[in-house]
């Protein structure tokens, strides 16, 4: 080990400023590191190799801690769980060829849910760009429609233009993933860096970026005469780092709202005015508030196909007003009454001061009146009936943590278990794929939450399918010394697909039955200490374990193996018309189907 | 319904290929796309006609203006506008025929550009139906196209207006309604296929 032993941030020796105040000669490579620290970036995820090690070699003069992965689409994901638990640009790194196109899943995540990222590649050298060469693949056409632009560099006089362009666009207006592809021959010759001169254009807000008095007018006038206004908080709230803004919003009218699976740590949970989460597996009383409301002020959220259900048959009776950053949005799956194109929370703040307070009390208590006996009972008190169910171990594992962790989920019925059943009430606490629903995000995203918050406890909630897509990230775990405690709900199934099979396939499990290895021994494997409970009345305990040792725990939990996730909106169907819960079901309330 | 959109592109490598691919994402076809040079050095000029729903177009509008590069977006249809095609056409003709060609060329105001022994080139300037106009004719006339190429639409607002381009040099004339996007608009935008007269 020590032969091998990492060069540590410590040994790393930090560029002379100076290079920052006076223009000063510099090879390309060294050029990328130092454009990267003037951006303020200390952490980079990638994968070394040909067309990008004159980077890596110019790696050891600048204060950045790198994180080897194990694939390069873990150094995506990894960019993006660190971007969505700070907010701040995620940075992920490749060789050229098979380096880059391993990236492509985690850049069409972070396209899909807006994330700010920027992906660097190395590229071949620009005398045989276009021939063909050993790992040349042109990954600035393949990532075009899933990049909010990318670059190709190829003179390094480019580079740091193009890197502080990069940023810029990353995170300005709706963020979202940039590539900038760099020719070998670009890092390795010489130019001068001048990091001021290569300051990019201002943002240029679209032209309709301002909400004009009219729209404003009309928003507040729709405000006033509602009866049955709903909230719908999307993730643009925390982009726009607007939650005082909607917060202040829904009390002083008394709105409830409704979030969506990524807006869901927008507004805390444990706020009385917070109905939960909406759509396809959204509460009932939620989707029935939005189906019956009279007026839906939706606030940085896209109207997603898994939050309308079929869109002729959505929100009926309801004006809309549609709060949103992006133009391309308004209108797009649903036809609003006031657009308000712009920052969310400068537009709420340019409301509120207008806004009345009103009583929202009849219309708080008819929602009240809609849970009656359908709303989840606290699962803890039902009896054990000997049977391991997922809510069982995600309302634990809330329990346990008080609800401070950052979950990081992967894509299935636990995510949607997660969402259901872990209150969360801060900000940016869960971190899963939503638009894009990429197997495989869950560990290494959960690694890049825990580098951008070294001080907050860390959970991975992914089931045995897609944790098999993603795990040799256990190792990178081991090499970087994190503490991420990971919970797999082991059912033994592709439960979400074997849900669809069960309930439109006529039980045809067609390929979704899985052997996994024994994912404590894998653990093992990789020095991680790790246990199985199949018990209800281990968890509590288990999890409390896993909490007190001091590197990375694994619980593998043997769950009820034919479970589904209620409610459950069928592709297509209304949004009021759902599966609910059966009866056999011990979890649940009566079930009426409706 | 067929749109013309007029986008003030950056003349950079790869930016066309930009503009055809969110044509291509959002499942729209292109009929004809122009590309050429503007009054300022850098900045090229993109005409797009494609066909989508009425609806669609304030959202086309603003993903082309999401992409880097894209200095500004009109959509002409929507306003009063000039819109040109050229087209050229060899159409094989003999020394019989010749007279009528000559004739029917007067009558659409095409010109005569090029005259072999067994064919003859016409160059056109019009409206898109005046163009199909001619090729009617000659189809139902029994002459044979040898070939045609033609331009694709370009357009140009009428009046003073300006562009963001102009607007730089200091015209300062609005000329995109926020409510474009705020509101859904149903105005009745102008028949395309409407003759412009060919002043």
């Amino acid at each position: 080990m020590d032969k091998r032993k990492k060069i540590t941030d410590t040994h790393r020796n930090s560029p002379d400023t100076a290079i920052y105040t006076q223009p000063t000669p510099l090879t390309g490579a060294e050029t990328v590191w130092a454009t990267l620290v003037g951006e303020g970036v200390r952490d980079v995820f990638g994968y070394p190799g040909g067309a990008i090690l004159p980077v890596y070699d110019a790696l050891r003069k600048f204060p950045i801690r790198h994180i080897l992965v194990r694939h390069e689409q873990g150094a995506s994901h990894m960019a993006d769980g660190y971007a969505r638990a700070s907010g701040r640009v995620g940075v992920a790194m490749a060789t050229s060829g098979p380096g880059a196109t391993n990236l492509v899943t985690g850049i069409a995540t972070a396209m899909l849910d807006s994330i700010p990222m920027v992906c660097i590649t190395g590229q071949v050298s620009s005398k045989v760009l276009g021939t063909d060469a050993f790992q040349e693949v042109d990954i600035t056409g393949i990532t075009l429609p899933i990049t909010k632009h990318n670059f190709l560099v190829r003179r390094t006089e480019d580079i740091a233009p193009a890197l502080r362009e990069a940023f810029r666009i990353a995170q300005s207006g709706r963020p979202g993933p940039v590539l900038v592809d760099i020719t070998k021959d670009a890092q390795q010759n010489t130019a001068v860096f001048d990091f001021a001169a290569a300051a990019p254009q201002p943002y240029r807000p679209h032209p309709m970026l301002s909400a004009d008095s009219t729209s404003i007018r009309e928003a507040l006038e729709l405000l006033r005469t509602a009866k049955r206004p709903v909230i719908l908080a999307g993730q643009g709230i925390l982009h726009s780092g607007a939650m005082e803004q909607v917060r202040a919003l829904a009390e002083r009218t008394q709105i409830p709202v409704a979030c969506t699976l990524l807006g869901l740590t927008a507004f805390p949970a444990s706020h009385p005015l917070n109905l939960g989460m909406m759509g396809m597996h959204g509460e009932s009383w939620v989707n029935h508030a939005i189906q019956q409301a009279d007026l839906l002020i939706a606030c940085g959220m896209r109207f997603d196909d898994r939050v309308t259900g079929s869109l002729s048959t959505y929100a009926p009776n309801a004006k809309k007003i549609h709060i949103e950053i992006d133009p391309a949005e308004i209108n797009k799956n649903v036809h609003v009454d006031v657009g308000l194109i712009g920052d969310l929370k400068e537009i709420l703040e340019t409301l509120l001061p207008r806004l009345p307070g009103r009583d929202g009390t009849a219309w708080l208590h008819a929602i009240s009146a809609m849970k009656g006996d359908a709303s989840v009972h606290d699962i803890q008190q039902l009896p054990d009936n000997g049977h391991l169910y997922a809510a069982h171990v995600i309302n634990d594992i809330w329990r346990v943590t008080n609800g401070n962790a950052i979950v990081v989920t992967d894509v299935g019925q636990h995510q949607m278990w997660e969402a259901q059943y872990y209150k969360h009430d801060s900000p940016r606490s869960l971190i899963t794929s939503g638009g894009l629903g990429t197997m495989g995000f869950a560990l290494p995203a959960a690694i890049g939450a825990k580098i951008a918050c070294p001080e907050k406890e860390v959970w991975v909630i992914a089931g045995d399918g897609g944790f098999q897509m993603t795990s040799p990230e256990l190792a990178t775990i081991v090499q970087e010394q994190l503490k991420i405690n990971i919970a797999i709900v082991n059912n033994g199934y592709l439960g979400m697909v074997r849900q669809w099979q069960e309930t439109f396939y006529e039980k045809n499990y067609e390929c979704t039955p899985l052997i996994s290895p024994d994912f404590v021994k894998l653990a093992d494997a990789h020095g991680i200490r790790g246990t199985h409970v199949n018990r209800r009345a281990d968890v509590i305990s288990t999890v409390e374990t896993a909490r007190q040792n001091p590197g990375a725990f694994l619980i593998d939990f043997h769950v009820e193996q034919e479970d589904s996730v209620y409610p459950m909106i069928a592709p297509g169907a209304a949004l009021h018309e759902m599966i609910r819960r059966p009866k056999h079901n011990p979890l649940v309330e009566t079930a009426t189907e409706e | 319904m067929l749109h013309t959109f007029v986008a003030l592109v950056e003349d950079k490598t790869g930016l066309l290929a930009r503009v055809t691919s969110l044509f291509r994402r959002l499942n729209v076809n292109i009929i004809s796309l122009t590309v050429g040079g503007t009054e300022t050095v850098g900045v090229s000029r993109t005409t797009i006609v494609a066909e989508a729903a009425e609806d669609r177009a304030p959202r086309i509008m603003a993903s082309l203006y999401k992409l880097e590069g894209v200095l500004d977006v009109d959509d002409v249809g929507r306003h009063s506008a000039v819109i040109r095609e050229l087209a050229m056409l060899k159409i094989a003709a003999n020394q019989n025929t010749r007279s009528d060609l000559f004739q029917l060329a007067e009558v659409f105001r095409a010109r005569i550009v090029d005259l072999a022994p067994e064919s003859m080139m016409m160059e056109i300037t019009g409206s898109a139906s005046k163009i199909e106009g001619l090729v009617q004719i000659l189809v139902q006339g029994n002459y044979r196209i040898l070939e045609m190429a033609r331009t694709g639409r370009m357009a140009m607002r009428r009046g003073h207006h300006a562009s963001s381009v102009l607007e730089a040099l200091g015209d300062t004339t609005p000329r995109v309604d926020p409510k474009t996007f705020s509101k859904v608009l149903r105005h009745e935008a102008p028949d395309l296929f409407e003759d412009e007269h060919h002043a």
